[in-house]
């Protein structure tokens, strides 16, 4: 267990440190003078020079990513250039926002998505099979700002049900929290539904047809004894391992989600520096982007090989 | 003898390909899924190209007077924030998006095809080394990406093309890799091989058309994801500019007047956007669903 822990953060770290040179390249060969970028094309070169020297991005490329990655580890991204406040100020309780919207899609999504994948694999073939499956699958393709918008109509303005903003008053208690980030996270149900159902499904079949079912059949076991105590245990083991990898699609949503509804998450706080041209915080944003995703998949890794003794990746033996 | 054998086989063989095709072909004609899917892009396929002969009004043209009106005989969708009519910016739009997003899917596929076929097919150290890339790069989502690229290079038509093309092919460039690795070790390559073929005859003559099956699946899929990416960055400000009749740009001109009860001019081009990616879904799915047989 221990070697194969230390080779998959072996992995997430070599995978984020590629992830920097990506992202950094990205903020910074790219054609165009970052100065010029940030003042316009009307600033006078003086101007230019003095902010391109006050960012350090008059040094070589390799020494400005050295000095960027050497802050970036102690979690000193440098200034926000629209905020003017230090990026890991504003990137805490950002994130914190973002965790606890995802939260509410996750709890509300994983439920859902496993039955739904479970009812269709029970009816494989079958027209319910169909409809699950080709409804979860155009959910997912259906972009979350035209099903925010959408929900927001039917739900925040037709019946109103739900606020339209996910900024619960200052001072509200968790319930009242809660309720604001409900109407939020129904976009990212939809998006997240059509894929969970999907390997939920395949899992299923996969247990549905295997020789220990069989078997258990043959034993004279009832089908409802069979299914709860062979299949299921079985089937659902790769869709927690798929959950996990889903956390990029739910951030991409995020962004768009947090901008719709006006909440101070991760996303939005990204899609402020974009429009902003704010690279350090926008190199920042991405780099904790990275980190939370991959901080997911070696926790589903993690979780999975827990469950399943069977692929404990270079384990002893 | 010889002689007359040949033309005997030949036809025989493009006979038999030619039959399993025309089979596929009638059971993809022959799915529900597939047959619903096509009439949806069709259908927007053919906005895209009527573009302004079918609108009833220029798709540009604000009317100061008009503007936020509900919809009506004159304009039956309504007009928008600045007194456009929304009808003809929903019909319009559908040109935009049905440019772009196939030209950056096919950018795409054709990068993406060629770093499978040779990641696939070499190993090694260029592939762990390449593949490790591309896991980086999956680690971040496909918008997000997108976006950072989008504000470095500045946003037009050209740029969202080339950004989600690039953005896309690693994904792509997987699919590819692993059909490849399921086909480099059959006897046709070793034969190939044998015969001295050079690598690139290998790669492209032998290898493609057998990966190609996985390859229009993941087109077919990509296309799919690459109008979704598109709409949202154009909604987000960063994909198709102003003033085109772009239906994610429409939603972002317009979605702060919907607490106002003006639902019109965001709701029609949510509902053009939404039937257009479950359409291609749709003929995606049964796509990949024939080829699987």
């Amino acid at each position: 267990m221990a070697r194969f822990l230390i080779r998959r953060i072996a992995f997430a770290v070599i995978t984020l440190w590629l992830l920097s040179v990506l992202v950094f390249l990205g903020a910074h060969v790219l054609p165009g003078d970052v100065g010029r970028r940030i003042l316009g094309a009307f600033a006078s070169p003086r101007a230019v020079a003095n902010l391109d020297r006050q960012l350090g991005v008059d040094k070589p490329l390799p020494v400005q990513y050295l000095n960027w990655l050497s802050g970036a580890v102690r979690f000193n991204f440098g200034s926000s250039l629209a905020y003017r406040q230090p990026v890991s100020s504003l990137l805490g309780p950002a994130l914190l926002n973002s965790l606890k919207l995802a939260a509410v899609a996750f709890v509300i999504v994983v439920p859902l998505g496993v039955v739904g994948g479970v009812i269709a694999a029970l009816n494989r073939g079958r027209p319910l099979d169909r409809i699950i499956t080709v409804s979860g699958l155009s959910g997912t393709v259906v972009p979350e700002f035209v099903s925010g918008i959408v929900l927001i109509l039917l739900l925040g303005i037709v019946i109103r049900l739900f606020p339209v903003t996910a900024t619960a008053p200052p001072g509200s208690g968790a319930l009242t929290q809660l309720y604001y980030l409900i109407l939020p996270a129904l976009p990212l149900v939809l998006v997240l539904f059509g894929y969970i159902a999907r390997i939920a499904r395949a899992g299923m079949i996969d247990a549905l047809d295997a020789d220990y079912t069989r078997t258990a059949y043959l034993k004279g076991l009832s089908r409802r004894t069979v299914i709860w105590r062979h299949v299921l245990r079985n089937a659902l083991l790769p869709t927690i391992a798929v959950i996990a990898t889903q956390t990029g699609y739910l951030i991409g949503g995020l962004v768009v989600i947090e901008t719709i509804f006006n909440y101070h998450g991760i996303g939005q706080l990204l899609f402020t520096a974009a429009q902003q041209k704010d690279f350090p915080l926008i190199q920042a944003t991405v780099m904790v982007i990275g980190v939370v995703y991959l901080v997911a998949t070696l926790l589903a890794d993690i979780t999975y090989s827990l469950l399943n003794p069977r692929i404990r990746l270079g384990g002893a033996r | 003898m010889s002689t007359a054998s040949v033309p005997v086989a030949r036809p025989r063989r493009v006979d038999a390909r030619r039959s399993a095709l025309a089979e596929r072909l009638t059971l993809l004609l022959h799915s529900p899924t597939f047959l619903i899917g096509a009439v949806i892009v069709l259908f927007w396929i053919v906005c895209a190209i009527g573009n302004t002969h079918l609108t009833p009004y220029d798709p540009l043209a604000t009317n100061p007077l008009g503007k936020l009106r509900g919809p009506s005989p004159q304009h039956l969708l309504g007009t928008d924030s600045l007194g456009r009519d929304e009808l003809s910016r929903v019909i319009a739009g559908a040109r935009g998006i049905l440019v772009v997003a196939p030209l950056a899917t096919v950018l795409g596929t054709a990068v993406g095809t060629a770093l499978g076929l040779v990641t696939g097919y070499f190993g090694g150290l260029v592939d762990e080394s390449l593949m490790r890339l591309v896991d980086a790069f999956l680690a971040v989502p496909v918008v997000v990406v997108g976006l950072v690229a989008l504000v470095a290079l500045g946003p037009s038509t050209i740029t969202v093309i080339l950004v989600i093309g690039v953005v896309f092919a690693p994904i792509i460039a997987r699919t590819v890799r692993a059909a490849v690795l399921s086909e480099r070790d059959k006897e046709y390559i070793q034969a190939a091989r044998l015969r001295r073929e050079r690598t690139p005859y290998i790669l492209f003559v032998e290898l493609l058309p057998n990966v190609m099956g996985p390859i229009l699946v993941e087109f077919t899929v990509r296309l799919g994801y690459a109008i979704f990416t598109i709409a949202t960055l154009s909604f987000l400000g960063f994909g198709i500019q102003p003033p085109a009749p772009d239906w994610g740009l429409s939603i972002y001109e317009n979605y702060v007047y919907i607490t106002g009860g003006y639902w019109w001019p965001v709701l029609f081009p949510a509902i053009a956007i939404a039937s257009l990616v479950v359409g291609v879904n749709l003929v995606s799915d049964a796509i990949s669903q024939v080829l699987d047989r």
